[in-house]
């Protein structure tokens, strides 16, 4: 347990503080709070990649589950924010459980038929058919609520909370059956962990991380298409800021989204092209040269990394 | 209606195999998963694409050039990335990155290089090339136009490129089935630490299967303008998940089973576009997860994989 206080310490109360302050002195406030949803997302892949090895090529889905969950339910509902948040969360988790079945899968398996369930969630989102239930393909309005302070804080509020819930993995037994499992899931089994129990309730977590990070994004930005908010890229983020951080770890994906994120905004977005060019020949030099990620190389310097 | 959308179906069942054959084989002999595949297919169609502009030369001919150039880049494209991937703990997930990573190169350099905008070949040129087959075969003229089978017209490209496909595949047969090289490949496919037991060199033959399935992919583009519509820079990915479908419907890692799966997508796809087109793009997303939990290991397979 003191280990555990430790971290909240040093890792959470700092991040918190960090971007609780930033906006008196920085005026792009989007860009902070583009940072901190990177930053639940790539906790939430860790969440599941990282603990227990199944690599969520559609975490997006979820993304635009909470999205979607969080705008339905003001447009149609005409429900307060908060209420919506509750919703955009529960979409995502109830997307989570109907795809439990896909843990039937192995490895790349997992990972495609992850990717396909999310491309078919986005297309029926965005079908013309279903125009007056979603809108459709011409996007979501959602002015009616449009609070960026409140969304702002209650962003935070929820990226304390993945923090904690990375915190409590890395130091807890259950964050230690989940490695188990990843590790070799026959001898977890035999070790008396529950796999698939487990393994769900991680697979449900992360979920609702990203559900939740989906509605305060629908919240904070109020306007968005089907294709924003389903976007591959929040996926591909996500999944290469947890790994050239590191996964498994608490650190590894704040360090990646830091860093990661940083450059791209630092450089500008003036040429897409460019970016989509080095951005995938660091992919490929990660796999190739540092598959474990930053942490491996402070891990290979003696520094103990939480 | 039921008899076009069936006979087009196979046309486009017969394309839909090759599309994902060269995936299905890289996968099935290194146990990667190589997700730049739709951007080995893009190449290949602006490779067809530029050897049409430029000197004019039919897709037919192009389809031999565009081969062996791709089947020449795969091998050192294998030498640099596999074995270095092959020795990391998890060497199937980390491909999935690893070629995703490839992926967004490929497609950046061919947007830097080709632009944004959409291209084409004239559908009447592959036309051409299978009327001057037929009237060499029957021995006498044979107009260029629509080709009719059993009452119905199809564009003359698809049943050049369904037929093209379908020699495609039965190549691959060959190769696999009756040369010596392709036993060893069957037997890397089969089991691999054995297959280095009993001294077969698993990288020499790994490479030559990678360099195959990219020169697949690529012959696979050079029917993509006729069968898929316009071709750009991004329509990668849009492929990639396709051939997936395809092959998982077959079943991963058995090449032959991609001439079913692509017949089973290409039929589906057909009828859906006939009957419920608002819905149709829904297919190959619902199709792939429903084959993956119904039957993982796909129409052909025997073994089911442990969870």
């Amino acid at each position: 347990m003191p280990k555990m206080l430790h971290h909240v310490t040093l890792i959470l109360l700092p991040v918190v503080a960090a971007f609780a302050i930033l906006p008196t002195v920085y005026s792009n406030h989007l860009l902070l709070f583009n940072f901190m949803i990177f930053i639940m997302l790539a906790q939430g892949v860790n969440v599941i990649y990282g603990f227990t090895g199944y690599l969520p090529f559609g975490y997006v889905g979820f993304f635009g589950a909470g999205a979607y969950g969080f705008s339905l339910m003001v447009i149609h509902l005409q429900a307060s924010p908060l209420v919506a948040l509750a919703a955009g969360a529960a979409a995502a988790v109830v997307l989570g459980l109907t795809l439990t079945p896909l843990f039937r899968l192995s490895g790349a398996y997992f990972s495609i038929a992850n990717l396909a369930a999310a491309l078919a969630v986005f297309q029926v989102v965005s079908n013309p058919n279903l125009e007056s239930l979603t809108k459709g393909p011409y996007g979501i309005s959602l002015s009616g609520v449009f609070d960026p302070t409140f969304a702002y804080g209650a962003t935070l509020a929820i990226l304390g909370a993945t923090l904690g819930l990375v915190i409590y993995l890395r130091n807890s037994r259950f964050g230690m059956a989940l490695q188990a499992i990843r590790e070799d899931s026959i001898s977890a089994g035999m070790a008396g962990i529950n796999v698939v129990r487990e393994r769900i309730i991680a697979w449900l977590l992360s979920a609702l991380i990203a559900g939740l990070a989906g509605s305060v994004f629908a919240w904070y930005v109020s306007v968005f298409y089907p294709e924003t908010v389903f976007s591959g890229e929040f996926t591909i983020f996500a999944i290469v800021f947890a790994l050239f951080g590191g996964n498994g770890t608490v650190i590894g994906p704040i360090l990646g989204v830091v860093i990661l994120y940083g450059i791209y905004n630092a450089v500008g977005i003036s040429t897409p092209q460019y970016f989509q060019l080095i951005y995938g020949a660091l992919i490929m030099l990660l796999v190739l040269f540092l598959p474990n990620g930053l942490v491996s190389l402070l891990r290979q310097w003696g520094i103990n990394v939480p | 209606m039921l008899v076009y959308s069936l006979l087009a179906g196979l046309l486009f069942g017969l394309y839909f195999s090759l599309i994902g054959l060269g995936l299905n084989l890289v996968f099935g002999v290194m146990r990667i998963v190589n997700l730049a595949h739709g951007d080995f297919l893009m190449l290949g169609a602006f490779l067809a694409f530029w050897l049409f502009t430029l000197i004019s030369l039919n897709p037919i001919p192009a389809i031999f050039i565009v081969f062996v150039v791709f089947a020449i880049v795969g091998l050192p494209l294998y030498y640099l990335l596999v074995p270095r991937l092959l020795r990391a703990k998890d060497p199937e997930m980390l491909s999935f990155i690893l070629f995703f990573g490839l992926s967004q190169v490929i497609e950046a350099l061919a947007t830097i290089a080709f632009g944004t905008s959409e291209r084409s070949i004239p559908g009447g040129e592959l036309g051409r090339a299978i009327v001057a087959v037929a009237s060499l075969l029957t021995g006498h003229h044979v107009e260029n136009g629509p080709v009719d089978i059993f009452g119905q017209t199809f564009p003359a490209a698809w049943v050049a490129s369904g037929i093209a496909s379908g020699i495609a595949v039965l190549l691959v047969y060959v190769y696999l089935y009756r040369t010596r090289l392709g036993y060893l490949t069957r037997a890397v496919m089969v089991h691999r630490e054995e297959a280095i037991a009993t001294g077969i060199n698993v990288h020499r033959v790994s490479a030559i299967a990678f360099g195959i399935g990219l020169g697949l992919a690529s012959v696979a583009g050079v029917f993509a303008p006729f069968m898929l519509g316009s071709i750009t820079p991004a329509m990668g990915v849009e492929v990639t998940v396709t051939s997936f479908t395809v092959i998982v419907i077959g079943s991963l890692g058995k090449p032959l089973g991609t001439l079913l799966g692509g017949i089973i997508y290409g039929v589906s796809y057909m009828f859906m576009q006939s009957y419920y087109s608002s819905w149709a793009n829904l297919l190959p997303y619902v199709l792939l997860v429903a084959i993956l939990l119904v039957r993982p290991s796909g129409l052909l397979g025997r073994q089911v994989r442990r969870a």
